[in-house]
């Protein structure tokens, strides 16, 4: 299984995750947003872009708790919750925003 | 709900085998379970700590910096034996800094890393209700 | 408040009952299980070093894991204890928590 991005392939998982985290790129993510049926915007860009640089500094995809709590401290109340997630991301920020950002499913997530 | 203390006891170096990784992939798991969770490292587990490490080399992924990222966790009290670390030639300055932000002090950042004695190593084990080992 | 301590390493391989004795509180106890069991052997280097701990903690091996390994009950050092799985269990359950010494 794979996604095609510019005539090139990247490998993911039975569940869309890409194989090899290096293959990521921004329009792979586009890609894969596309195959969630999910139009990329600021606002999804910033929470795909708080994913990676947590994946960067601590090599794991943070829980969604985790990810909410950070948000509402960097972004204030009206994004750091739940509801704004779930809009963003309607199946979810750890099964959606993960697999956009190109980063293995959250530890805990099942 | 009763809230249990548990202790995760970890001895392993973390490479060598999976059981470092495995100790800290189910502290995250069991995280999500609002408990009091604390660490030990004794022995080899000292080792799991220490900063500098680089595991490029050897194909396996670096799991140091995952320590962290406890605190966002609320897993904020990692407990490390003086003596286990004088054994292998350490001193606390060969160990990575891991903070928490303290929610109820106005998110001071606080080290999670205690250094105790063997003896109270000893009377936190006694004092948990769960004791989990890697 | 006691803990019921298993430890599942040979001493002779490394130092896991020796961490693990270090570790004790009075009243404990301490099971030697699978290449465990080689811990409870009298006369060996570490005899004098369990004979101290017997003082403050019980010491035990699992017999089905000694007689697995040809170990006659008679090699054992005074004051280690065999017990079967069913005496393993009771230990479980006198103590407050089990914790494993890998």
């Amino acid at each position: 299984m794979a996604y095609e991005v510019n005539g090139a392939t990247v490998e993911h998982d039975e569940e869309g995750y890409i194989t090899n985290l290096g293959d990521w790129t921004v329009e792979l993510a586009d890609v894969i947003a596309a195959a969630e049926e999910i139009e990329m915007d600021d606002e999804r860009w910033e929470v795909v872009n708080f994913l990676r640089d947590y994946y960067d500094e601590y090599q794991i995809a943070p829980a969604v708790r985790v990810l909410i709590k950070a948000l509402k401290k960097t972004m204030g109340p009206e994004k750091g919750n739940n509801k704004y997630m779930y809009e963003l991301f309607p199946y979810g920020p750890a099964k959606q925003a993960c697999k956009i950002a190109g980063l293995p499913k959250p530890t805990g997530c099942v | 709900m009763t809230v249990k203390n548990f202790l995760y006891v970890n001895r392993k170096a973390p490479y060598g085998t999976i059981y470092a990784l495995e100790s800290l992939e189910v502290v995250l798991i069991g995280a999500a379970f609002d408990q009091d969770v604390s660490l030990a490292f004794v022995d080899d587990g000292v080792f799991q700590l220490t900063k500098g490490q680089n595991t490029d080399g050897i194909g396996v992924k670096n799991f140091s910096p995952t320590f962290r990222a406890l605190g966002d966790y609320d897993v904020t009290k990692l407990f490390v034996e003086a003596e286990s670390l004088a054994e292998r030639g350490l001193t606390p300055d060969d160990l990575q800094e891991v903070m928490y932000e303290d929610e109820d002090d106005d998110w001071a950042e606080k080290p999670s890393i205690k250094i105790i004695s063997r003896a109270e190593m000893a009377d936190v084990m006694a004092g948990a209700d769960v004791v989990l080992s890697f | 408040m006691s803990t019921l301590h298993t430890v599942n390493k040979s001493p002779f391989a490394n130092q896991t009952l020796i961490s693990c004795l270090g570790h004790c509180k009075d009243g404990d106890a301490v099971l030697m299980i699978e290449d465990g069991v080689y811990g409870g052997l009298g006369g060996t280097g570490l005899t004098e070093i369990m004979a101290n701990a017997a003082k403050t903690v019980e010491l035990f091996v699992l017999s089905p894991d000694l007689n697995a390994r040809g170990v006659d009950a008679s090699r054992l050092m005074e004051g280690v204890q065999g017990v079967d799985y069913a005496g393993f269990v009771d230990l479980v359950a006198k103590h407050d928590r089990t914790q494993n010494w890998l």
